[in-house]
């Protein structure tokens, strides 16, 4: 009895061993996702060792003496010195231009999702007439060309006045931007099932309160998204910011090549800027790291 | 989704139109006007028909750098389209490396143009720069100002360095949506690593594929920054490419008429590849 029921016990042991053995091996191979290879990760890391050469020098350089740049060649800086960071932090045409390309790139991103969340949730809800032909014209002016629009916007803004002004840099920037706010968010909210609209109008809520009490926060990581996409653009454009701009609203990459004098570049300095550039694409990133990929797919993965 | 007729959604519409409209539009009429008129200075124009039309199209200038845009963007597809996806194929896909490798491969994207332009320039000058002088050392000679084949070189490696990330991350961010399940029932039926890409992943990532290679299309034929800062189009022509062509005749030379021509041309290439673009992005989403 005792050796039936071992046996017993046995057998219908086994198959369950081997069953945890092939899941293990399953699982083990989901999260490899059919990767053979033990060595997977040696391809991201030689791509980012590429993508972080360029910054790696760019920050070495930053840190050493003009002399140092163009005396001697070395890896890292020889004598470390904080020189060129305190010429852009004491010299106000240095520093002013940061502040100016943090004010137009925060209006503009400001602007560019407030005006395109109503629109983007009419693409997304209703049809209406001409809404196919819209929503391509749109698009079109994500994919203009700035040097078509550089010459027409400085006359645009030179009749109004607006030049050299922040808000002239802002405005100009919602011809690529705002478009693609609309695309990104209208992404976002098809995937809102309607449903949720419905049930909120049945509950006696107004459009108006409906849209600001649930409708914007279920669709807060889009909005983050947008807003995220507004800034990259805003900030890493220079053409048409450079030709709108004089003085007072300069931006800092346009006051970089500045640096070229009568004793030749200021490398250091330059580099220095350059640093603090990516400083406020890094930061913003951290914050839509999660979601950074979808967005780039134009909310449409 | 089955959306409802209603024709008041245009006022919710109304202020991205007047906005966009406002940037536009006026800026574009001012580009039409003077694609078609002449001046002899003192602000006093006359009708020139299609007469810039027809010198920008007959233009060596302008077929050169043309032909030189379309060569860069083919290059730079064919170099990134595949590099990116392999790496979206190795990425992790938990742990604490997907967020480390997102921001990291993510930070190049984030980067003014012109410090793009900076960065590649500190990097590969022959004197000053890691790789120029490395080069230089090692005994190649390579000097981007002065000669064309290094220079197409240093702008392409800088459009890879600069741009592969956006391929990475579109095709990730299609690899992370495939279930489990489709795995699983490929390790059941015994697939290749071949036969998993080809026949799961692949079908999987055309969307964002198709996103990524057409934006990246029209991005590259658009540029200007970079190449502008690292090699200001030279050496000799050699790296001008349309939009430096466009800004030199304009506020360079101030040629307005035939800048406005080719402003117009080239507006009218890149709404026909938009359209194409929209068409068959409409088309995957009526699919679906």
């Amino acid at each position: 009895m005792s050796v039936q029921q071992d046996t017993l016990a046995r057998t219908s042991e086994r198959p369950e061993a081997e069953q945890r053995q092939i899941d293990k091996a399953l699982a083990r191979r989901m999260r490899r996702r059919g990767d053979e290879s033990k060595f997977w990760w040696l391809i991201p890391t030689v791509y980012i060792i590429f993508l972080m050469l360029p910054i790696y020098w760019l920050i070495n350089m930053s840190f050493k003496t003009n002399q140092e740049i163009l005396g001697t060649f070395s890896l890292w800086p020889q004598n470390p010195t904080l020189q060129n960071y305190a010429v852009i932090f004491t010299d106000p045409s240095w520093y002013k231009g940061y502040i100016n390309s943090i004010i137009y790139v925060v209006m503009n991103t400001v602007i560019s999702v407030l005006v395109a969340l109503p629109a983007a949730y009419a693409f997304s809800r209703y049809r209406f007439l001409g809404d196919k032909h819209l929503f391509f014209w749109l698009l079109t002016n994500r994919m203009a060309p700035p040097a078509v629009f550089a010459l027409p916007f400085f006359q645009l803004y030179s009749a109004f006045g607006l030049i050299d002004t922040h808000i002239a840099v802002a405005l100009a920037h919602c011809l690529f931007n705002v478009p693609l706010a609309v695309w990104i968010l209208e992404g976002f909210m098809s995937g809102v099932p309607k449903e949720i609209d419905e049930t909120a109008y049945i509950d006696g809520y107004s459009f108006p309160r409906f849209f600001v009490k649930i409708f914007v926060p279920l669709i807060a990581s889009g909005i983050g998204v947008a807003a995220f996409f507004c800034f990259m653009f805003s900030w890493v454009e220079l053409l048409i910011a450079r030709t709108l701009t004089t003085t007072a609203a300069k931006p800092i990459a346009a006051i970089m090549t500045r640096t070229v004098s009568a004793s030749g570049v200021d490398w250091g300095v330059l580099a220095a800027a350059g640093v603090l550039t990516l400083i406020p694409g890094a930061i913003v990133i951290y914050f839509v790291r999660n979601y950074i990929a979808k967005g780039f797919a134009l909310g449409r993965v | 989704m089955d959306k409802t007729w209603n024709n008041k959604a245009w006022f919710m519409v109304l202020p991205v139109l007047l906005l966009v409209a406002f940037s536009a539009i006026i800026p574009l009429m001012t580009v039409v006007n003077y694609s078609v008129q002449d001046t002899f200075g003192n602000n006093q124009f006359f009708w020139a028909g299609t007469e810039w039309f027809e010198e920008v199209l007959h233009s060596e200038r302008f077929h050169a750098s043309l032909g030189r845009n379309l060569i860069f963007s083919a290059i730079i597809l064919l170099i990134e389209v595949p590099l990116g996806i392999i790496i979206a194929l190795n990425m992790p896909r938990k742990g604490w490396g997907v967020p480390v490798c997102l921001v990291l491969m993510a930070l190049p994207l984030l980067i003014p143009w012109n410090v793009v332009g900076t960065i590649w320039q500190l990097l590969c000058r022959a004197d000053i720069g890691l790789l120029g002088y490395s080069l230089t050392k090692a005994g190649i000679s390579y000097n981007y100002a002065a000669d064309p084949a290094d220079a197409w070189f240093t702008v392409i490696i800088m459009d890879v360095w600069h741009w592969t990330s956006l391929v990475v991350l579109l095709c990730y961010a299609g690899l992370v949506s495939i279930p489990d399940a489709f795995y699983q029932a490929a390790k059941i039926d015994g697939a290749s690593r071949w036969a998993v890409f080809r026949y799961i992943q692949l079908p999987k990532m055309n969307r964002v594929l198709l996103i990524a290679v057409l934006l990246r299309f029209m991005d590259s034929f658009m540029i200007y920054t970079e190449p502008f800062v690292v090699t200001g189009g030279g050496p000799g022509n050699s790296t001008t490419f349309l939009s430096i062509d466009l800004v030199k005749i304009a506020v360079g030379q101030f040629d307005l008429g035939p800048a406005a021509a080719m402003s117009i041309i080239y507006f009218l290439i890149i709404l026909l590849l938009s359209w194409v673009f929209y068409t068959v992005m409409t088309n995957y989403d009526a699919e679906r």
